[in-house]
C-alpha cells in the first residue's frame, strides 16, 4: 500500500494541493457560483432573494431601469476605471525610480531599504488610511503646517479641503499600492545582468539611451507585475473611497459593499460584483496578451 | 614595431576591499600593443587580467597610469565613447532584442543610416556564419552561436581595437578549439587589435601574436609563444607555461651567459643566464629544464650529466613519462618520444640512470 503510494506520482500531487483545492472550492468557487445564480434572482420585500431567471439587475447596471434611463452605474464604473488608472500610473512613475535606486544601490544595503518600504504594511491597512484623515481633514496636519508657513511670511490662510474629496481617495490609493508596484519592479531589475549596462554602454549608448532601451524594456515584467497587483485591487476596494471619499466618491467597490449591507438588495449587488469581476478579468487578460509577461516584448 | 593600438603606461589599479581594506589588482603594467596585433593577457585566477581589459574598455578608470587607444590618451573618456568593443565572457547580448537588432545596436547608437546598417549587420553575421539568425531571440541559440553574435556584435562596429575577455571560457573542449582557430582566422581577415583575456595558456600559445604573463597584478614577461616558452625570466613564467622541472643549487661559477651551478646535494651543472637575469658566485638560484628536454639515452659529449633512481614510468602513447629522484633528493620528470619500439625500454622503475641535457636546456632564474 505505501509502496504503491511511493509510486503514484499523480496521487501525490493531489495530496500536495489537495489542502488548498478544498479552501478554493469552499471558499471560491462555491461562493462564485451563489453569487452567478444569486445576480440572476430578485431581492423579496426583506432584503431576501427570490431565486428566478431575470436580466433585469444587468439592465438596471447598464442603464435601463424601470424608472427609464440612467447612466449612473456606468459613471460609476468608469470613476472606478478611471481612479485605477490614475492610480497605476502615479504608482508607476514614483515606484521606478525607488526601486531603480534601491538595485543600484551597494548589496548589502539593498535589503535594509526593502524593509524599510515594507514597514507600513506592518500596521492595519484601515488604521494607515485614517492616518490620512488626520493629514489631510481642515485642521489636520497638512493645513496646519501650511497656515504656519503662510503665517511666517504674512500672507492670508484659509484651510484647504483636501478632505473628503477624490483627490484624498486617490492619495490613498497611492499610498496603498506603491509597495506592490516597487517590489515586482525591484525583482526585474535586480534580475538585469550588471554586464548589459556595460555591454549598452560599450555599444556607444550614453546612460540616457542605455536607460531606456536596456534598463526600461527589461524591467517590463515587473511592471506588468506590479500593475496587475495595483490596478486590480484598486477598481474593487471600497475601504479606501468609503474612509477618504466621506461617502462622497462611490466606486464599484462601494456599489456592491451597499447594495449588500444597507439596500438589501443582494442579486444587485451580486450583478455589480460579477460585472467587476468581468470587467477586470478581460482587462488583465488583455494586458497580459498584450505585453507578455516579460521577455516577449522587442525594445523599441 | 608598427603603430601602437593600445598602450599601458605604468598603470595602477586599487580596489576598496571588503573589509576596508586596499585591493591593489593591477600594479604598475606598462604594455605596448600594436595595430594589427593578436594579444593575450595571460595568468591564474585574480591576477588582474580583465581588470587590466576594462581599464582599455573604460568600465573603469585607473588609479594611476595613463591608457592610450592609437595614441590618443583615454583620461577619464566613458566606454561609449571609446573606439573599442568588448566581447563579453557572459555574451551580455540584450535578452529582449533579436539578434539582428543586437547587432544593429552600435550601429544605431552610432546613427549610421537605416540601410548602411542593415548591409552591415547582413555582413557581420555572414562573417560568423549565422546569416539567417536576424529574427531569432538570443535564448534560441546555443552557447557557440551565442558566443559568435556576440562576435559579430562588436566587429560590425568596426572597433579599433576589439576586446575578448575570455570569450571561450564557457563552451565544451571541442566548440573551444574549433573556436580558437576560427577567431584566428577571423582576426587575419579584418585586420583588427584583439586583446584577448585567458588563463588557459595552450589557447594563448595557440592563438596569439604575443603574450603579457601576469601574476599578482604584474606583467611578468611579455613575448610571442617561442620566447615565453623557451626562454621564462622568471619561476612562475617558466611554471605556468608548459610542464617543467625545478632544481635548487648555489652559482659556483660565472662565465658570461652561462653559469656553473651546484644542485642542493653536491651535482653541478652548467646552464644558460637569461638576458634578465643578474646572478653572481655564492648565490642561491632556480634552475628550470623542460621535461622533454632532458634525455636518458645516454651520450658522451654532454657536459651536463645528472645520475638519479627511476621511480614511476608513464606511458602516454607518443612519449613515456619517467619520474626520478636525483642523488641529492630533488624529484623530476624526464618525457621521451616514442620514436622507435626501444625507447620504451629506456629504463625500469628503481633502476639508476644518467639524465643528460644540454646548456642551453637549463635556464638560471632568481625569482
Ligand atoms: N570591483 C572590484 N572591487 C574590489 N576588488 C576587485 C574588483 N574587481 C576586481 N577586484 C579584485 O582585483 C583582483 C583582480 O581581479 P580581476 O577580475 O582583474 O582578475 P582576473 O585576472 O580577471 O581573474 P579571473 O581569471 O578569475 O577572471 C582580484 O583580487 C579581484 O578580487
Ligand atoms: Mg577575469
Amino acid at each position: 500500500m505505501f509502496q504503491r503510494f511511493r509510486e503514484n506520482r499523480g496521487l501525490q500531487g493531489f495530496l500536495l494541493i489537495l489542502p488548498t483545492l478544498i479552501v478554493m472550492i469552499a471558499l471560491l468557487v462555491i461562493p462564485l457560483i451563489m453569487t452567478v445564480i444569486t445576480s440572476f434572482g430578485q431581492r423579496n420585500a426583506d432584503g431576501g432573494v427570490i431565486y428566478t431567471f431575470t436580466l433585469e439587475n444587468y439592465w438596471r447596471l447598464a442603464g435601463f431601469t424601470p424608472e427609464g434611463w440612467d447612466d449612473l452605474y456606468l459613471r460609476i464604473l468608469l470613476r472606478s476605471l478611471w481612479l485605477a488608472l490614475q492610480t497605476t500610473i502615479i504608482v508607476i512613475l514614483m515606484a521606478f525610480p525607488l526601486a531603480y535606486f534601491i538595485a543600484r544601490a551597494p548589496e548589502r544595503r539593498r535589503n535594509f531599504y526593502l524593509f524599510l518600504v515594507l514597514i507600513p504594511l506592518w500596521t492595519n491597512f484601515v488604521i494607515r488610511i485614517y492616518a490620512w484623515v488626520m493629514i489631510l481633514r481642515g485642521q489636520g496636519v497638512l493645513n496646519s503646517t501650511l497656515g504656519m508657513f503662510a503665517g511666517m511670511l504674512n500672507l492670508p490662510f484659509q484651510p484647504f479641503d483636501f478632505y473628503p474629496s477624490q483627490g484624498a481617495v486617490l492619495i490613498g490609493m497611492v499610498y496603498e499600492f506603491l509597495p506592490f508596484m516597487i517590489l515586482p519592479i525591484y525583482t526585474s531589475l535586480e534580475k538585469i545582468e550588471p554586464n548589459l549596462y556595460e555591454a549598452a554602454a560599450d555599444l556607444y549608448a550614453n546612460p540616457v539611451r542605455t536607460f531606456f532601451r536596456v534598463t526600461v524594456p527589461l524591467s517590463m515584467p515587473g511592471v506588468v507585475a506590479g500593475t496587475i497587483l495595483t490596478f486590480v485591487p484598486v477598481i474593487g476596494t471600497f475601504v479606501v473611497s468609503d474612509i477618504l471619499g466621506g461617502r462622497q466618491v462611490i466606486l464599484v467597490g462601494n456599489l456592491v459593499q451597499n447594495q449588500f449591507l444597507s439596500a438589501r438588495n443582494p442579486p444587485f449587488g451580486s450583478a455589480a460584483s460579477i460585472i467587476l469581476l468581468l470587467f477586470t478579468l478581460a482587462l488583465t487578460l488583455y494586458y497580459t496578451r498584450r505585453f507578455g509577461l516579460g521577455e516577449e516584448i522587442a525594445a523599441g | 614595431m608598427a603603430e601602437l593600438a593600445v598602450e599601458l603606461r605604468n598603470v595602477w589599479k586599487r580596489f576598496p576591499g571588503p573589509g576596508g581594506e586596499v585591493v591593489t589588482a593591477v600594479r604598475d603594467v606598462s604594455l605596448k600593443i600594436a595595430d594589427g596585433e593578436f594579444f593575450a593577457l595571460l595568468g591564474p585566477s585574480g591576477c588582474g587580467k580583465t581588470t587590466s581589459l576594462r581599464m582599455i574598455a573604460g568600465f573603469e578608470l585607473p588609479t594611476e597610469g595613463e591608457v592610450f587607444i592609437h595614441g590618443r590618451p583615454m583620461g577619464k573618456t566613458p566606454a561609449f565613447q571609446r573606439p573599442v568593443n568588448t566581447v563579453f565572457q557572459s555574451y551580455a547580448l540584450f535578452p529582449h532584442m533579436t539578434i539582428g537588432e543586437n547587432v544593429a545596436f552600435g550601429l544605431q547608437m552610432k546613427k549610421v543610416d537605416k540601410g548602411e546598417i542593415q548591409r552591415r549587420v547582413g555582413e557581420a553575421l555572414e562573417m560568423v556564419r549565422l546569416a539567417g539568425y536576424e529574427k531569432r531571440k538570443p535564448k534560441q541559440l546555443s552557447g557557440g552561436q551565442q558566443q559568435r553574435i556576440a562576435l559579430a556584435r562588436a566587429l560590425v562596429n568596426r572597433p579599433e581595437v576589439l576586446l575578448l575577455d575570455e570569450p571561450l571560457g564557457a563552451l565544451d573542449l571541442k566548440l573551444r578549439k574549433e573556436m580558437q582557430l576560427e577567431l584566428k582566422k577571423l582576426q587575419r581577415e579584418v585586420g583588427i587589435t584583439f586583446v584577448f583575456v585567458t588563463h588557459d595558456q595552450e589557447e594563448a600559445l595557440t592563438m596569439s601574436d604575443r603574450i603579457a604573463v601576469m601574476d599578482a597584478g604584474v606583467t611578468l614577461q611579455v613575448g610571442n609563444a617561442s620566447e615565453i616558452y623557451e626562454h621564462p625570466n622568471c619561476r612562475f613564467v617558466a611554471d605556468f607555461i608548459g610542464d617543467t622541472n625545478f632544481m635548487d643549487g648555489t652559482v659556483a661559477e660565472v662565465d658570461g651567459s652561462k653559469a656553473r651551478v651546484v644542485l642542493t646535494g653536491g651535482m653541478a651543472l652548467w646552464a644558460h643566464i637569461p638576458k634578465a637575469v643578474i646572478v653572481t658566485p655564492g648565490q642561491a638560484v632556480t634552475i628550470t629544464v623542460r621535461p622533454e628536454k632532458m634525455h636518458l639515452r645516454p651520450s658522451a659529449d654532454e657536459i651536463n650529466q645528472l645520475t638519479g633512481r627511476v621511480t614511476d614510468i608513464v606511458y602516454i602513447g607518443t612519449d613515456t613519462h619517467y619520474g626520478l629522484v636525483l642523488n641529492g633528493g630533488q624529484a623530476i620528470r624526464v618525457r621521451e618520444q616514442n620514436y622507435s619500439p626501444e625507447s620504451r625500454l629506456l629504463a625500469r622503475e628503481g633502476e639508476e640512470v644518467i639524465v643528460r641535457f644540454s646548456v642551453d636546456a637549463a635556464r638560471v632564474l632568481t625569482e
